[in-house]
C-alpha cells in the first residue's frame, strides 16, 4: 500500500520526533526544577516570577506558545543582526516544548519536594552541608522517587505534543506523514500508518518509565 | 519595542473569533460527554466482552497525539470513495464539524477515565445500603451513584474542560477562523507575529482563567458534604491526564 521509500521518511520522522523530544525532556527537567525550587526557596520576586510563569503557560494554547517562539524569534532576530534570520524550526521547537514542559514538571517537582519529610534538611544543615549541597545530595535524591509517576506522564504528554511542531515545518513523523500522503494521495492510510508509530513510541515509553519506576523504588517499601 | 497601537488595531478583530473557539469548545465537551458516560460503564463493567473494547479504545485515544487525530478524520476519510459518496459527505467535508469529531472522540476517552475513576470510588457499602432498600440498579445509580461520583469527579474534569478549550487551537491547521486561525491570518496581513501572538495569548489566558475561577466557585457549591475534598482528591490523583 505504501511504497517502502515512503517507509524510511516515516521512520526517519520518528526518528526526528525522538530526537526532539529527548532534547526538550533534557532542558525542560532541568527547567522544571529550577521552577520548582524558586517556589519553595527563592524569595518573593523570584516565587511570583515562577508562579506567573505556570500560570501563563496553563492557560495559555500550545501552538501559541510555538507560533510565538518560532516567528518572534525570526523577528526578534533579524531586529537584532539586520539581515533576515530563518531560525531552525528543531531549535525553535525544542526551546518552546522545553518551556512548557517546564513549567508543568515545575509544580511536580515543587509537590515532591515539599513531601520530603523536614527532618532530611534538618539533619543534612546539622551536618554541615551547605543548603545547595543538601538540595543536591540529600533532597533532590528523595524527591525524585516521589515525581517519577507525574514525571512520566508530562513526558508521555511532550511525546505527543512534538506533533504540534509540524506546524512550524520541522519534519517529524507528522509532518512526515502530511508530505506522503500528499504524495500517494492515500491520507487514511499514511496517518494510521503514523499512529500506529506513534502507539509504539507512546507504549515503550510507558514500558520504559515502568521499568525505571521499579529500579529507583527498589530497597523501599 | 512592543507595537501597542498594532495590538490595539488587531484586538477586535481576534475578539471577534472568540465566539468560535467557544462553539468549538462547547460542542466537543458536549459529544465528549455523551461517549463517554457509557464507555465509562462499559469500562467499569465486569463482563470481558464489554469493558476490553472500552479500555482498549482509551488506550489508543490516549497513545496518539490529537493533532493526528484531527488530520486522520479530516484528511484520511476523503480517501473513500463510499465516504464520499455517503449522506455525510456534506458533514465530514466540513473542517468545523471534522473538528468537533475528532476531538470529542478524544475528549470522550479522557472524560470516560474520569467518570470511571469517580464511580469507583463510591463506597461499597452505599451500594449495600440501597440494595438493602430494594433500590433497582437503575435507581441505585441515578440516586445514589451519579449525583456522588458527579461531585468527586468535578475538579478532574474542570481540568479537562480547560485542557479542551486550548485543544480549539487545532483548529487553525484546518483552515477553521477560531481565535488562532484569525491570528495567523492577522500576522500575514501584518507582518508581526509577536504583537499579534501575545494579543492572542493574553485573550487565551483571560477566557482560561475566568473559566477556572468559575468553576473552582461551582465545586465548592457542590461538594461542601466532602469535607476537605477528600474523595475528588481523590480522583484527580487516580486520574491522571495525558
Amino acid at each position: 500500500m505504501i511504497a517502502s521509500g515512503y517507509w524510511v521518511q516515516l521512520l526517519w520522522g520518528a526518528l526526528v520526533t525522538v530526537g526532539v523530544t529527548l532534547a526538550s525532556l533534557l532542558i525542560g527537567t532541568i527547567l522544571g526544577i529550577g521552577i520548582g525550587a524558586a517556589k519553595i526557596y527563592a524569595g518573593k520576586p523570584a516565587r511570583y516570577a515562577a508562579e506567573a510563569y505556570t500560570a501563563i503557560v496553563r492557560g495559555v494554547p500550545d501552538l501559541i506558545v510555538i507560533y510565538l517562539i518560532y516567528f518572534g524569534s525570526t523577528v526578534a532576530l533579524t531586529k537584532l543582526t539586520g539581515t533576515y534570520i530563518d531560525v531552525n524550526g528543531f531549535a525553535a521547537g525544542v526551546f518552546a516544548l522545553s518551556l512548557i514542559f517546564g513549567a508543568y514538571a515545575g509544580d511536580i517537582f515543587r509537590g515532591a519536594i515539599q513531601l520530603v519529610p523536614r527532618g532530611q534538611s534538618e539533619a543534612a544543615s546539622a551536618l554541615g552541608l551547605t543548603r545547595t549541597a543538601a538540595f543536591i545530595k540529600v533532597i533532590l535524591p528523595q524527591a525524585w522517587r516521589i515525581a517519577l509517576p507525574g514525571y512520566g506522564n508530562l513526558t508521555i504528554i511532550l511525546l505527543k505534543q512534538t506533533s504540534l511542531i509540524s506546524v512550524i515545518g520541522l519534519e517529524e513523523l507528522l509532518r512526515a506523514s502530511s508530505v506522503i500522503a500528499g504524495a500517494t494521495r492515500e491520507p487514511f492510510f499514511v496517518y494510521a500508518a503514523a499512529a500506529v508509530v506513534y502507539l509504539a513510541l507512546t507504549t515503550s515509553a510507558t514500558f520504559g518509565l515502568q521499568r525505571v519506576r521499579t529500579f529507583v523504588n527498589r530497597g523501599i517499601a | 519595542m512592543l507595537d501597542f497601537s498594532l495590538m490595539a488595531e488587531v484586538l477586535p478583530q481576534l475578539l471577534a473569533s472568540v465566539p468560535m473557539t467557544g462553539r468549538l469548545a462547547l460542542l466537543i465537551l458536549l459529544l465528549g460527554m455523551l461517549i463517554a458516560i457509557p464507555l465509562a460503564y462499559a469500562a467499569n463493567a465486569k463482563a470481558p466482552w464489554l469493558r476490553r473494547p472500552a479500555n482498549g479504545y482509551i488506550l489508543i485515544i490516549r497513545g496518539i497525539p490529537s493533532l493526528l487525530q484531527v488530520f486522520l478524520i479530516y484528511y484520511g476519510l476523503g480517501q473513500f470513495e463510499f465516504v464520499r459518496h455517503s449522506y455525510l459527505w456534506p458533514v465530514l467535508r466540513d473542517p468545523f464539524w471534522c473538528l468537533i469529531l475528532a476531538l470529542g472522540l478524544n475528549s470522550a476517552a479522557y472524560t470516560a477515565e474520569i467518570i470511571a475513576g469517580a464511580l469507583r470510588l463510591v463506597p461499597k457499602g452505599l451500594l449495600e445500603a440501597s440494595a438493602a432498600l430494594g433500590l433497582s440498579w437503575l435507581q441505585t445509580q441515578l440516586k445514589v451513584v451519579i449525583p456522588l461520583a458527579f461531585r468527586a469527579a468535578l475538579p478532574a474534569y474542570e481540568n479537562e474542560i480547560i485542557l479542551t478549550v486550548k485543544a480549539t487551537s487545532l483548529a487553525s491547521t484546518i483552515t477553521l477562523l477560531d481565535l488562532t486561525g484569525a491570528a495567523r491570518l492577522a500576522v500575514s496581513d501584518t507582518f508581526a507575529p509577536y504583537e499579534v501572538f501575545l494579543t492572542a495569548g493574553c485573550i487565551y489566558f483571560c477566557i482560561t482563567t475566568s473559566l477556572s475561577w468559575l468553576l473552582r466557585r461551582v465545586e465548592q457549591r457542590v461538594s461542601h458534604w466532602d469535607r476537605g475534598g477528600a474523595l475528588a482528591k481523590r480522583v484527580k490523583s487516580e486520574v491522571v491526564h495525558a
